[in-house]
């Protein structure tokens, strides 16, 4: 299990390397630069600002300068367009943003989504399963750029209770409704398919044993039946995060809560090469990391997978 | 009086083409330290019997009726007294140990888990017990394999585990649904040995239920035979086997391949069993039946003592069964009775379908089916 995640681990550098060089690629590849402006720039102060960031080398040697400066110094560059901050200091102030809020939501959306499932799996056909299945139904057809202005709406124009955007760490206010808006479509797929696993589960063979065995019935669904319904939920999770992480860019453009969302859309519309493959690097770095996670999940809990 | 008793026992299914009637009206009783025999093809209810009483339904399940254990009325009981008497009591081996065993636990915990719960063991006690009992069903290097997950196990050797964990706590009655159908022929002539051993050890009755005849002859001291959710023959199992007095249970006894007859195709009984949503009024099996008279499609036989301990419910007269047309005359009983215990019929489950004219459609066991709103 300890070499296997080093293997995975090794496998991670080649995998961000590659990622690099496509992004780099790419974004190189997208017309204009980060001294496009719509007034033209004097051509001796442009060779100027190219030579300054490095734009006149050759591109091979661009990216081999920017791997360098990221093995020696954990260097990600200054950004092109804001001349007095590093990448890594705008990463560092969007972050911790981004990673709270969007932690919150996960943790939501899977406390929330299983707990729903699982109750309207036990209670098949009940009050209670029409109910969460409504609820799920309801929250699925309302992405996060429909929710979020519907929040506003209701707990800031309508109610007054909370502010409408802004971040601020010491106050949970400001969290609440990036929170919702990002977690409640993932809650609703989580608790869709916690419901349907668990009903297989709960027919299956090894379920009937269990109650032959004269347990309580909390105790086989504990117990017996909430492992293997949990599989199908775990592999959901790794892209799942993923995208969380991605949708915060919707909840930072809406919000104005300033997470690394906010310097992704930035970054690309003024072609701040540097920011972007800092952050582009960054998520990338995550998918990795919780597709690993998950992994080891699946293997912790099933016992037939060894690796 | 009786360890079970169970009078007048119906089960339906409610599914989306209609209501299935899987048992309609059974009654049977089991003494102390006795075995019987429930026998019958699939689709005849006497797996949904044996469910009925341990009150393991399929949610789309409902039965109706008495069942009495040790004087207790036990059908349909509040969970709390079916959780006294599950594994306590009347303990069950499933049909299917590669899938009846949980797959996520040690072999260990599971069986553990039975004796913490019911006799409020250690965990420790509880475990080292497990592997005594693990070491009486005669699996090898017991303490170390109750460390394994079911999957790391044989079927047989996942059959013995179901049927350690099942006499953990002593049980007076072992309900064994189709012990050895999932396993091969050696193997199911070892798990057979096994159970006798330990019946005899443990003094304990048995309900085994089998479409196999052979392991009934081996087994058995009373024989029921089921069809289409009814009782059509029961009584003791040598003058069963040397005898049968009913057309489905001699067509059931023909069907037993023999050693010492060649011949191009096993015997079957033609036809499938009745669609069990929609039960023709008569006999169920009289589309299938050499025997058939008028009478037999519009009355239903009902079933009739006609000598000491045994009973049938069919129209024909006895005398025309014993000499009729039925696929081979001579009777197999010893032949049967003497394969039994060491080799049993290596034909499982399709042997009496086989070579068969199209027939209603057959109802399947009715499980319900989870609906999926992905």
């Amino acid at each position: 299990m300890f070499g296997y995640i080093l293997r995975r681990l090794a496998v991670a550098i080649p995998t961000l390397l590659l990622l690099i060089v496509f992004s780099f690629i790419l974004m190189h590849a997208a017309p204009g630069g980060p001294f496009t402006r719509d007034r033209e720039i004097p051509a001796q102060v442009l060779a100027n600002l190219e030579a300054k960031y490095g734009l006149d080398d050759p591109l091979w040697k661009q990216i081999l300068d920017y791997v360098w400066g990221i093995i020696r110094h954990f260097d990600f560059g200054p950004s092109f367009v804001y001349p007095d901050r590093s990448v890594n200091e705008i990463i560092a102030a969007g972050f911790p943003v981004t990673l709270t809020y969007g932690l919150l939501s996960f943790v939501l959306a899977v406390g929330v989504g299983v707990a729903l499932g699982a109750a309207a799996a036990i209670r098949q056909n009940s009050w209670l399963d029409y109910l969460a299945v409504g609820i799920s139904i309801g929250a699925q057809v309302l992405p996060n750029f429909v929710m979020a202005p519907i929040l506003v709406l209701l707990f800031t124009l309508t109610l007054g209770w909370l502010p409408g955007g802004g971040w601020s760490f010491n106050n949970p206010d400001y969290w609440i409704m990036p929170v919702i808006a990002l977690g409640t479509s993932y809650m609703a797929s989580i608790a869709r398919i916690t419901r349907s696993s668990m009903l297989e589960v709960l027919s299956s063979n090894h379920i009937r044993t269990a109650r032959a065995k004269g347990l309580p019935e909390r105790r086989v669904i504990w117990k017996h039946a909430m492992k293997p319904a949990l599989l199908p939920v775990i592999s959901y999770l790794g892209p799942a995060f993923v995208s969380m992480i991605t949708g915060s860019v919707v909840i930072d453009m809406y919000f104005s809560t300033g997470g690394i969302g906010k310097s992704f859309v930035d970054s690309a519309l003024n072609r701040d090469y540097a920011v972007m493959m800092g952050v582009t690097i960054l998520v990338g770095a995550l998918t990795i990391l919780f597709s690993l996670v998950v992994d080891i999940m699946y293997a912790w809990i099933d016992p037939k997978i060894r690796y | 009086m009786a360890l079970l008793d169970i009078q007048d026992l119906h089960v339906t299914f409610q599914t989306n083409d209609g209501q299935v009637h899987a048992v309609n009206g059974i009654n049977l009783s089991l003494n102390r330290g006795e075995t019987l025999g429930v026998v019958g093809e699939s689709g005849s209810g006497k797996s949904q019997l044996a469910f009925a009483v341990m009150g393991l339904l399929a949610r789309n399940g409902r039965a109706a009726g008495s069942v009495r254990f040790d004087g207790q009325e036990i059908l349909n009981a509040k969970p709390k007294l079916l959780n006294r008497i599950r594994a306590e009591k009347i303990a069950m081996v499933f049909q299917d140990p590669m899938t009846s065993l949980n797959p996520y636990m040690r072999v260990a915990d599971q069986m553990a888990e039975v004796l913490v719960l019911h006799q409020g063991a250690s965990k420790r006690d509880a475990v080292a017990e497990s592997i005594r009992m693990l070491d009486a069903v005669r699996i090898p290097d017991a303490r170390g394999r109750a460390r394994l997950f079911p999957h790391e196990f044989s079927g047989g050797m996942r059959q013995r585990v179901m049927i350690a964990m099942a006499l953990l706590c002593q049980p007076d009655l072992l309900i064994a649904d189709e012990p050895t159908t999932a396993l091969d022929v050696t193997v199911q002539a070892q798990i057979m040995t096994l159970l006798a051993d330990l019946q005899a050890e443990f003094g304990m009755a048995m309900m085994l239920i089998t479409h196999d005849l052979g392991v009934v002859a081996g087994a058995c001291d009373r024989v029921t035979v089921m069809y289409g959710g009814r009782i059509r023959e029961e009584g003791p199992t040598d003058p069963i086997f040397a005898d049968p007095a009913h057309p489905y249970t001699k067509g059931l006894l023909a069907a037993i391949p023999r050693v010492d007859q060649k011949g191009d195709r096993l015997s079957a009984i033609p036809g499938s069993p009745p669609n069990m949503s929609n039960p023709p009024p008569g006999c169920a099996f009289a589309p299938r039946c050499d025997f058939a008279m008028e009478i037999c499609v519009q009355d239903r036989p009902a079933l009739a003592a006609f000598a000491p301990g045994r009973a049938r419910a069919c129209h024909a007269e006895i005398s025309v069964i014993r000499e009729g047309a039925a696929p081979h005359d001579d009777l197999p009983f010893e032949a049967a009775a003497d394969e039994a215990g060491a080799l049993s019929t290596p034909e499982p489950e399709p042997e009496i379908e086989a070579g068969l004219s199209t027939g209603p459609a057959t109802a399947g066991p009715p499980q319900e089916r989870p609906d999926d709103p992905r």
